[in-house]
């Protein structure tokens, strides 16, 4: 198999492949954590981590783990990372940890995870493996973001409240406040608003493929055409 | 064909080997994390309890150290799952100030409401806090005052303010205003409230002189 090269791993993280919009993986935490744009982004950056790390680990263990043992190694390794990360969540970023809950440990359980642990890091070296897991990560996150964004300002009315949660005391007016006294869009708080938001990001992305498989197409031909009549004397 | 038992055996053996010594490196390096990460975890416990612990009773009413001030008792009414209750004792020269009860309300719309009610020496209520729950986001979670001021309305009540059959949500023929949209976390919150103010009077004695367990 030929060696993907970063530029393709990195397009197929965020967009041909992306981890929530194509593969559907992950949605349990997904849809439960996007409330907010910080929630999304302590999880997106939560997962990420715990992605990277066991991908690295897997690929640097691929050739001495048996084929036969791989999935519950695979697995320890993950639930390793897993507890890793929430151990220093609960210790530098303390409030976050405490809104985030048991949504940290689950990543355990989130699919995404051993996916690429199985099919990519198994098979690939270990430069490739982390560049999968940074960008399979990040297109993960950018999900959640762009989730947590819609939910925040239509259920809320705000955008990034909270943020000192994350950042520090500074960072409690980055909230932005786009309607005062909004009185709230509850649908878009609570779960089904986070699959209707769900649904509407994977048409949208569907809508721009098609498009832009149309245009190919429409080139392709354009381009065969002129192929054809220069060629007829 | 026959299995051979020894190449069997002997894959059984290398592959408890190898999950083996996964298993320890593996548990090594979250042992290590832990280790590193213990001290400021319990730190950042202890600070955001203080925190809440110091809004309900400020500073400058009390001299002793809060924190390790406290009682741990059984109270059948007050224990959340057959667990005792930490009671934190406020106290200014010596004198007792007051109390402030660490409880779970078990009757949450979704869950245990984990609270603080603190009580002063005269039988009032000077504030409670919702410490952590999983309300529902829009409706119930106006219990957290980062959402809305409704938990405010318990500071300065007292068992006759008012009297012991008002207190119940309004819907309930209280006093009380339940949230809009959400009636079973306010009604949660004000019986919890209400039965530790009622252990708090019965046993004020009992709770200041009992001996610190630090």
């Amino acid at each position: 198999m030929a060696e993907p090269t970063y530029n393709k791993i990195a397009k197929d993280g965020f967009w041909h492949n992306n981890p929530v919009l194509i593969q559907l993986l992950g949605l349990c935490p997904l849809l439960a954590v996007t409330s907010t744009f910080i929630n999304a982004l302590g999880l997106g950056i939560a997962t990420t981590l715990v992605l990277i790390g066991s991908n690295v680990t897997v690929s640097l263990i691929r050739n001495n783990v048996k084929q036969e043992l791989r999935i519950p190694i695979f697995v320890m390794v993950i639930a390793s990372f897993v507890t890793i990360v929430e151990l220093a969540m609960n210790a530098y970023l303390h409030e976050l940890y405490k809104i985030l809950g048991i949504f940290i440990p689950l990543i355990v359980t989130n699919c995404v995870i051993i996916a690429r642990a199985e099919s990519f890091a198994s098979k690939n070296d270990v430069k490739t493996s982390f560049v999968d897991g940074l960008t399979m990560g990040l297109g993960f996150t950018s999900v959640l973001l762009v989730l947590g964004s819609m939910r925040e300002i239509i259920g809320q009315g705000t955008l990034f409240s909270q943020a000192h949660l994350m950042f520090g005391e500074g960072f409690r007016d980055l909230q932005l406040v786009f309607v005062e006294d909004y009185s709230g869009f509850l649908l878009a708080i609570l779960p089904p608003g986070a699959f209707i938001g769900l649904g509407l990001l994977i048409a949208l992305k569907n809508v721009i493929e098609t498009k832009r498989k149309t245009r190919q197409a429409q080139m392709l031909t354009a381009g065969n055409n002129s192929k054809e009549s220069s060629a007829t004397p | 064909m026959a299995i051979d038992t020894n190449v069997l055996k002997k894959n059984m053996l290398e592959a408890g080997k190898s999950l083996a010594l996964f298993a320890v490196v593996a548990s090594a390096l979250v042992a290590i994390t832990y280790l590193m990460t213990k001290s400021t975890i319990a730190e950042n416990e202890k600070q955001s309890l203080l925190k809440s612990l110091h809004v309900l009773v400020p500073d400058d009413i009390h001299d002793n150290d809060l924190f390790s001030d406290n009682i741990s008792i059984n109270v059948p009414e007050l224990n959340y799952r057959n667990h005792p209750i930490t009671i934190y004792r406020a106290r200014m020269n010596n004198e007792p100030v007051a109390a402030i009860f660490s409880v779970t309300a078990p009757d949450g719309y979704s869950g245990a409401i984990k609270m603080l009610v603190a009580i002063k020496m005269d039988e009032s209520i000077a504030g409670v806090r919702v410490v952590s729950h999983k309300e529902t986001p829009g409706l119930g979670d106006a219990i957290d005052i980062e959402k809305s001021d409704w938990i405010r309305i318990f500071e300065q009540r007292s068992l006759s303010n008012p009297i012991e059959k008002q207190w119940r949500v309004k819907k309930d023929g209280g006093q009380f205003d339940q949230l809009t949209g959400a009636t079973i976390t306010p009604r949660a919150i004000v019986k919890m409230t209400k039965k530790s103010l009622l252990y708090f009077v019965k046993h004020k004695q009992q709770v200041f002189e009992s001996a610190n367990n630090g």
